[in-house]
């Protein structure tokens, strides 16, 4: 090891880089230091005193979150001196503490717990009265109670420096000091929740979980966050079938423990009032419940009529159903309907890059890349509002590797605070703004670009030639909206490409075509909602829609299937940079199916069932493995909670992209499409936000 | 928020005093000149110094409730400082203390109706030598005897 030092610590000869921190260099050696204000990540505090060790020669004990290791230096971590100094300091931190463990929501899962526990006295020697403040709401989802507060400043120091929105600081001094939000009673932030997660103890608790369940007494889930392209993980705690808590404390998946406000409270409109649990079938004009043996033979019937006498269908996929369900889907358009009118809501132009590229097989970052590279261009996107996980990775990157970020917008956005460079430029006249930043991005020794769905067409192949003519390596990120957006596109939800970006050489109706065509027969919806701003123009056209809610698509529908949300399936999504990730069943819903178990029914009562394939997500997967350029992609990572990353660039696209239909919905952070309409938090939320303007 | 040219003057030597990028080690005296002339800390001026100093506003909230020498409250044109630390408690600090509170009929942190007079209870202001002392804005009166305080209070109201 170059510039490594050689110390001990309880006897063990250890070894780690020059400037390694006692703290850190125990922990990467299985001894644990407890503490409280350290946080891997965040600035240093050393304000509980909890990792006090005996070092050789220092004439007290030092703190191990602030001492840099050095040679020859002897530490003691669990010397009597040390577990002493641990049993006073936790008796200082009880002195104004509550000992309210019985009703806290941290109770069972409180580091402070775990601490008394193992170092603590029985006994208090304070007799002072305690200081009692009472619990204060600072917005639907943060609630704050002082006295259990101690005040180690993880919350102030995630807010500020992970994400940026400084709105959390300490005010008073001493026994009275307190967290207090930026405006007086109240915040005003992303409402991302990362303080009430980060609290040691039950001092900053959740609008939505508080007081619900003891954390022991929930069943927990991995899966991946059904709203934005991000692809974060989310671990979603269960009770009786009840999804009660989403975080990821576990620092599993790519997004470490990172989650914005729809990630960490959106999960809610999965068991919405309004939530479809039963098929829905038009008789008399008017939507009955029916079974579901009723009414699959009702669509096959339909579907069997209008192919025999080779009627016009169309077929709108989603942007939240998994890949296999995705790739299901246009493998029974083409095969089964024999029609290439087969389309999704497209968000961002993916396939010109992709073709422009070709050939480069480093082309496309990952979330981590946005991390580790040097340097970052981001243009005509808003990151921290509509892609909350790549603008805290970025913001990551620049705290904790200096990195260059540039920006090229229409609006001010957070990233401007500490780009090396930003330039504001309306819509359509970013590339020469970028064409600007010429000099100062050749000098970077690499680049990751990231646009927004401004750039389409012609304007992403300009600017993937700018880019190859920096002369260093260059990587993308389209970006797009929905947690499967990306993976529609590769699996072929396309009137002119086959799944993995194959060429048809002919081509079907987009969407918008689709709504336009007065002989349309037949129009086949599965988790979308394209008449929320438009119209059905064929009136004679019967309609199928697979959805959760009744939406502006499913009233019109002929037939409406219950279907399960991401949360109540197993399969895969790819996400915003391509990685591939896992969902996993975490509750149900009585009454819906998955969409893909839908459409192995349809395909089993029309007798095609051998043709299709079994419906089981496993089984789709391995085909799509076998068959999709691009996702030959290693099985053991996703299978264990990974994430691996699709890379389809061996070949060029041959052709044109209709760049008319590619529109962003630039989603906030509150919003989500038909899902964010019916989540009772983020609508609270929301609300509190207009009532204030 | 629009201040005095001499203030002004302040704020401008104040943001140079500093090196590059640590401006907001201005924060604390420009709050201390800035009530100096405002009388106390409007959330107004708040917001001024946070903009000048490139910080949040809370976090020149966090520094103001920090430091008990910045007041939100106004105080009066003569903010009487009463020390009762120990080397004034023991010569009779905490007697001019009450006698203050009594003669004015105000507490700690308050100021008389016409905003005329205001008192604080302080802690050591450094004239241990000459004790019990107080401070009147940033006047010191030392070995301050009972009659002396009637004196200082009455010619202080005397001064309309």
């Amino acid at each position: 090891m170059p510039n490594s030092v050689k110390f001990t610590i309880n006897d063990r000869q250890l070894e780690a880089p020059a400037g390694t921190l006692v703290i850190e260099a125990a922990k990467r050696n299985g001894i644990e230091i407890p503490s409280f204000c350290y946080y891997e990540g965040l600035a240093l505090q050393a304000a509980c005193r909890m990792c006090l060790v005996e070092i050789e020669k220092a004439p007290k004990l030092m703190v191990a979150c602030t001492t840099p290791v050095a040679e020859g230096m002897v530490v003691r971590t669990e010397s009597e001196p040390v577990r002493q100094a641990r049993k006073y300091m936790l008796e200082f931190l009880l002195s104004n503490h509550p000992l309210d463990c019985p009703v806290c929501d941290k109770g069972g899962e409180c580091e402070l717990q775990d601490m008394a526990f193992r170092y603590g006295v029985g006994e208090s020697r304070f007799t002072e009265q305690k200081i009692h403040v009472d619990e204060k709401q600072w917005s639907p989802v943060v609630f704050y109670d002082m006295p259990r507060c101690i005040l180690c400043f993880r919350c102030v120091r995630i807010c500020n420096e992970g994400m940026g929105v400084n709105a959390l600081g300490v005010i008073n001094r001493g026994a009275v000091s307190e967290i207090a939000p930026n405006h007086g009673d109240h915040l005003e932030c992303d409402e991302c929740g990362m303080c009430i997660d980060i609290c040691p103890v039950g001092a900053l608790t959740s609008g939505t979980y508080r007081y619900k369940t003891r954390p022991w007494e929930m069943e927990h889930t991995g899966t991946i966050c059904t709203h934005c392209s991000n692809g974060c993980k989310t671990t979603l705690g269960v009770r009786n079938d009840q999804i009660i808590r989403g975080n990821n404390r576990d620092r599993s998946g790519i997004n470490g423990e990172f989650l914005c406000v729809k990630g960490r409270y959106g999960f809610d409109f999965q068991d919405h009032p309004d939530r479809l649990q039963s098929p829905l079938v038009r008789l008399d004009g008017k939507l009955e419940p029916v079974s579901w043996s009723k009414a699959l033979e009702v669509v096959v019937q339909k579907f069997q009529e209008v192919k025999g006498r080779s009627g016009t269908v169309g077929v709108i996929g989603s942007n939240h159903t998994t890949n296999e369900e995705n790739y299901y889907l246009q493998k029974f358009a083409r095969q089964v309907l024999a029609t290439n009118n087969i389309d999704h809501h497209r968000t961002g132009d993916v396939v010109t890059l992709v073709d422009a590229v070709s050939g480069s097989p480093a082309a496309l970052a990952t979330t981590r890349d946005l991390y580790e590279k040097k340097a970052i261009l981001v243009i005509g996107a808003d990151l921290a509002l509509e892609q909350p996980f790549l603008s805290f990775q970025i913001r990551a990157n620049y705290r904790h590797h200096q990195a260059h970020v540039y920006v090229v917008t229409a609006k001010p956005v957070r990233e401007d605070n500490y780009a090396a460079a930003f330039l504001r430029a309306e819509p359509g006249a970013e590339l020469s703004a970028v064409e600007s930043l010429r000099d100062k991005l050749k000098g970077e020794p690499e680049l990751v670009i990231l646009y927004g769905d401004a750039m389409k067409g012609g304007a992403v192949r300009k600017l993937a030639a700018f880019g190859a003519s920096l002369g260093i390596p260059v990587q993308y990120v389209p970006l797009v909206d929905y947690s499967n957006s990306r993976g529609a596109a590769d699996m072929g939800l396309t009137p002119e490409l086959l799944p993995g970006y194959k060429p048809l050489g002919l081509t079907g109706m987009t969407v918008a075509e689709m709504l336009a065509a007065e002989d349309l027969d037949l129009l086949w919806v599965v988790g979308a909602n394209p008449l929320k701003n438009a119209k059905l123009q064929a009136k004679k056209a019967f309609v199928v829609v697979q959805e959760m809610f009744l939406t502006e698509t499913a009233q019109i529908a002929d037939v409406v299937l219950p279907a399960a949300s991401a949360y109540e399936k197993n399969g895969t999504v790819t996400n915003v940079c391509g990685e591939v990730q896992r969902l996993q069943k975490a509750a149900q819903t009585m009454g819906a199916k998955p969409d893909l178990e839908i459409i192995g029914l349809i395909a089993k009562e029309m007798g095609v069932a051998r043709e299709m394939g079994p419906w089981v997500p496993d089984k789709v997967f391995d085909e799509i493995r076998r068959t999709v350029r691009g996702y030959d992609i290693p099985v053991e990572a996703i299978m264990t909670g990974g994430a691996a990353q699709t890379m389809p660039v061996n070949g060029r696209i041959p052709i044109e992209v209709r760049v008319d239909s590619i529109r962003s919905a630039h989603d906030n952070l509150f919003t989500s499409g038909t899902l964010g309409r019916y989540s009772k938090m983020l609508n609270s939320v929301l609300e509190k936000r207009l009532n204030r303007e | 928020m629009t201040f005095s040219p001499e203030l002004e003057a302040k704020f401008a030597r104040l943001l140079t005093s500093y090196p590059p990028g640590r401006q907001r080690s201005a924060m604390v005296p420009m709050l201390l000149y800035a009530q100096d002339e405002i009388g106390s800390i409007t959330q107004e001026l708040v917001e001024e110094v946070a903009r000048r100093v490139g910080v949040t506003p809370m976090q020149v909230e966090e520094v103001l409730s920090y430091y008990s020498m910045l007041h939100r409250k106004p105080l009066g044109k003569y903010h009487v400082q009463i020390c009762t630390n120990i080397s004034c408690l023991l010569t009779g600090g905490e007697q001019l203390w009450q006698r203050a509170c009594g003669k004015l009929g105000i507490g700690h942190k308050e100021a008389t109706a016409d905003g005329q007079i205001s008192l604080e209870e302080v802690e050591c202001i450094g004239a241990c030598s000459w004790a019990p002392a107080l401070q009147v804005n940033y006047d010191f009166h030392h070995k301050v005897t009972p009659e002396q305080l009637d004196q200082l209070l009455d010619s202080l109201r005397k001064t309309h």
